[in-house]
């Protein structure tokens, strides 16, 4: 029955988001008050029947209601209460209906939230988001649909694949779905700017808080991921440039080039039309992203929904929004005309190198991806393109990214000079150099990564130092220290965002250049040296799990003879669907993790080992982790909070 | 269901993925032998190397790009085996040869092509930006009172 009133309440849903879309459409094109208050309603209702229907979906799973075939296929009775949960989104259907209620959580945000922007572009934006509705829940109801019943319930569940069992991956398609789909708020406003035929300051200061927020969600959404490819597929990796992988790695570089032009419209009044096209590419290639994933049309290890009728309908989805507003924007771009006026050296031009750099980034990304599709289609040849390429295709631009980044920050606007830009900079230079001096000294092999590495992420976090200090002015150091807490928090976000850049960089190089790995056959009591430190292999046992068998090794590491912790790494079972799964043990620490995995056992007696150091991998999710705090500081600067405030003071009738 | 199962081949089993018994005593033959085996895609796989892979096949490759190193071939010679018996899809890195060229050049193509643009849009509204507009200037006239 709850079910039903699920299935029910999406399809009404349905029927909202039509109504959501067209009528306040007309109203606005006609000036119609009216019609155009049809628009919050609407996103407020539409928010709760998807928010009814995921609600009855998670209740099937997490009574097992194993008529439901999305529950069948993927829950089992014995599962852990968070992965039934889990499980609602774990799959391609239920993950749909998480993407569909999400994005009418967008919505109504822009309905309850919107009340200081133009009556026309409120109610525009809210119908364009309405459509985005309109096409993803037709897909659903048509395609993949979650609440189809089977005629004769099975007595059990087929379990979710046990990789998926986790609480890092549990979490990782809500972030990734909040970044994706709060991408479709600064599409839905591009959209409407562009039918509207204006784009001014207050769009950008509109514009620019959603698509930080997205590209938070992104950022710990991709970070979440990566760290679970770490420690769950055992090969002490982190990013495998994967489709699936660089299917929200090109989002994310889209958003974060759309987040800076997005100040340059808000402060300058320029790069107005690019600043559309961004928005338009950046949820456009979010829906790349997701026909990438759903399609199965570039086969990777993650496709778990390998349908082409599903495949040809996002492929329409896709064609008509990216299209559809690419052809809106070639249309109306000329209106929108760009007000402030700068030279190429200014703060101005740095953003846009900024964008150049990462959005070519992230069509090199693209292109990557999509070649072996385009070799084959286009004259026959089978050929890969896997992370040799993209290491050394994209690496260049982030490099590059790095040297400027600094400098750029220090430029005025309108007019800068590049000698005022550096004369501040030339400490961190030294700083930086030294630094890397120091990482070549001390490191063993000739490899110039790790010090490079060292040298370009002390030059982006030490840069982000010193412009945060420059802002305080000339006084004496005291009177400075003092202003540094009174700056907005919009120059804490950026130093704060930027550093975790740095950090970031930093470890990306640290762990490719550092690594140590040793693969031996170990028997039991023996012991071998890894790095600085020794394992001895203690014994190994088998246990049971809730849903699954294990067998479990005990490992005691030491350090010049003291102990420095006792780690067990696994081997699970999980017979439900007769699949083993490697768990990792790690000791966390601040320099260094040490990352041991069990293997099978060996017919001459003992157990295959695989030990890795990984240097400073705690500093990889560090940085992504700064990265999303900075945004968060930011986004919580006192113009986005005014502008609350102002909505607040207007709802209190004048005395 | 093809797929599922080369899926399932390839991820699902435990990830040791080099075998102890693998490994060559010869510390710098190893080396090249592992980076190697990085720019070398497990056929039946998705989108791993064979050093990352758990397949069967991946595992025979690594041993055979080992057994051919131990006789002396170049890893250029090591490659182009590999190429002659599986094509050009067991390399990760596409050569630069053919069309591929248009793969290795489209990053810097469209970095030169969207500078240029900015440049000329840029220059296109010239304006001095710290000339004063009309408006300003009278304004300034009567400000300064003369």
């Amino acid at each position: 029955m709850i079910v039903e009133l699920g299935h029910f309440a999406l399809i009404l849903a349905l029927a909202v988001a039509i109504v959501q879309t067209i009528v306040p459409l007309i109203g606005a094109q006609r000036g119609n008050a009216l019609w155009m208050a049809v628009a919050q309603p609407a996103a407020m209702v539409q928010l709760l029947l998807v928010g009814l229907s995921f609600a009855a979906l998670t209740y099937a799973f997490v009574m097992s209601d194993f008529s439901l075939r999305v529950v069948v296929a993927n829950s089992h009775t014995l599962k852990p209460m968070l992965y039934k949960i889990a499980g609602t989104w774990g799959n391609h259907e239920g993950s749909l209906l998480l993407w569909v209620l999400i994005l009418a959580l967008f919505g109504a945000c822009a309905a309850v939230f919107g009340d200081n922007l133009p009556a026309t572009l409120r109610a525009r934006v809210i119908a364009v988001q309405g459509s985005i509705g309109v096409a993803f829940l037709l897909f659903m109801l048509l395609t993949s649909n979650p609440f189809l019943r089977l005629d004769v319930p099975p007595m059990d569940g087929r379990d979710l694949n046990p990789l998926l069992q986790d609480p890092g991956l549990a979490f990782h398609p809500p972030f990734l779905y909040l970044g994706y789909v709060g991408l479709s708020m600064a599409f839905s406003f591009a959209v409407a700017a562009l039918i509207e035929g204006r784009v001014d300051a207050a769009w950008g200061r509109w514009v620019r808080p959603w698509t930080l927020a997205a590209w938070i969600f992104l950022t710990i959404g991709i970070a979440l991921g990566s760290w679970w490819a770490y420690y769950e597929l055992g090969w002490g990796g982190f990013w495998f440039w994967d489709p699936v992988e660089n299917a929200s790695f090109m989002p994310w570089l889209f958003a974060a080039a759309l987040l800076h032009s997005a100040i340059v419209v808000e402060k300058r009044e320029s790069l107005k039309a690019w600043t559309v096209l961004l928005a338009i590419l950046a949820f456009g290639f979010s829906l790349i992203g997701t026909f990438i994933v759903r399609s199965g049309v570039i086969t990777s290890v993650h496709a778990f929904a390998n349908d082409p009728e599903r495949g040809v309908f996002i492929l329409l989805i896709l064609a008509v929004f990216t299209g559809g507003a690419l052809m809106l924007f070639a249309a109306r771009a000329s209106v929108l005309e760009a007000k402030g006026v700068f030279s190429i050296i200014s703060r101005e031009g740095a953003l846009i190198t900024n964008n150049l750099l990462l959005a070519v980034s992230s069509l090199v990304v693209f292109v990557g991806t999509i070649w072996p599709l385009v070799a084959e289609i286009g004259w026959g040849a089978k050929l890969s393109v896997g992370e040799p390429f993209f290491n050394a295709a994209f690496t260049p631009f982030m490099v590059a990214l790095a040297v400027i980044l600094p400098v750029g920050s220090a430029l005025a606007w309108k007019r800068g000079s590049i000698g005022r830009a550096v004369s501040g900079l030339w400490p961190v230079a030294l700083l930086a150099v030294a630094l890397g001096g120091l990482a070549f000294a001390l490191q063993t092999g000739r490899s110039a990564l790790g010090p490079i590495g060292v040298m370009l992420g002390a030059w982006v976090v030490f840069g982000a130092a010193a412009d945060i200090w420059a802002r305080t002015g000339r006084e004496g150091f005291g009177a400075r220290v003092g202003r540094l807490t009174r700056l907005p928090r919009a120059d804490w976000g950026k130093a704060v965002a930027h550093a975790g850049l740095g950090v970031t960089i930093f470890a990306v190089a640290a762990l490719n250049a550092w690594k140590i790995e040793d693969i031996r056959v170990v028997q039991e009591g023996d012991r071998f040296p890894l790095g600085g430190y020794e394992v001895v292999l203690n014994n190994v046992t088998q246990a049971n799990g809730p849903n699954y068998t294990t067998t479990m090794a005990e490992m005691a590491v030491f350090r010049n003879g003291v102990p420095v912790t006792v780690l067990y790494p696994e081997k699970r079972f999980y017979p439900v669907q007769g699949m083993p799964t490697t768990e990792a043990a790690i000791d966390y620490g601040l320099f260094r993790d040490i990352y041991l995995v069990i293997g099978d056992p060996q017919e001459g007696g003992g157990w295959a080992v695989r030990s890795y150091i990984e240097p400073f991998a705690n500093w990889l999710w560090g940085g992504a982790l700064l990265m999303a705090i900075g945004g968060a500081i930011s986004l919580s600067d006192r113009r986005y909070r005014i502008a609350a405030g102002a909505r607040k003071a207007a709802a209190v009738p004048a005395e | 269901m093809i797929r599922l199962v080369l899926l399932w081949l390839c991820l699902a089993m435990p990830a040791l993925a080099v075998q102890p018994d693998e490994v060559l005593p010869d510390a710098g033959l190893e080396a090249r032998a592992r980076a190697l085996s990085r720019e070398l895609r497990c056929v039946q796989c998705q989108s791993e190397s064979i050093d990352d892979s758990n397949a069967a096949i991946a595992r025979d490759l690594r041993i055979l790009v080992r057994e051919r190193l131990m006789a002396g071939e170049t890893d250029a010679q090591v490659r182009a085996f590999l190429v002659e018996r599986y094509g050009e899809f067991v390399l990760l890195n596409p050569p630069a040869q053919g069309l591929n060229w248009l793969l290795w050049l489209a990053g810097p193509a469209m970095l030169l092509a969207g500078g240029a643009i900015a440049v000329a849009t840029t220059r296109r509204r010239k304006p001095d930006p710290d000339a004063l507009t009309d408006l300003e200037r009278l304004r300034l006239h009567e400000l300064s009172g003369d």
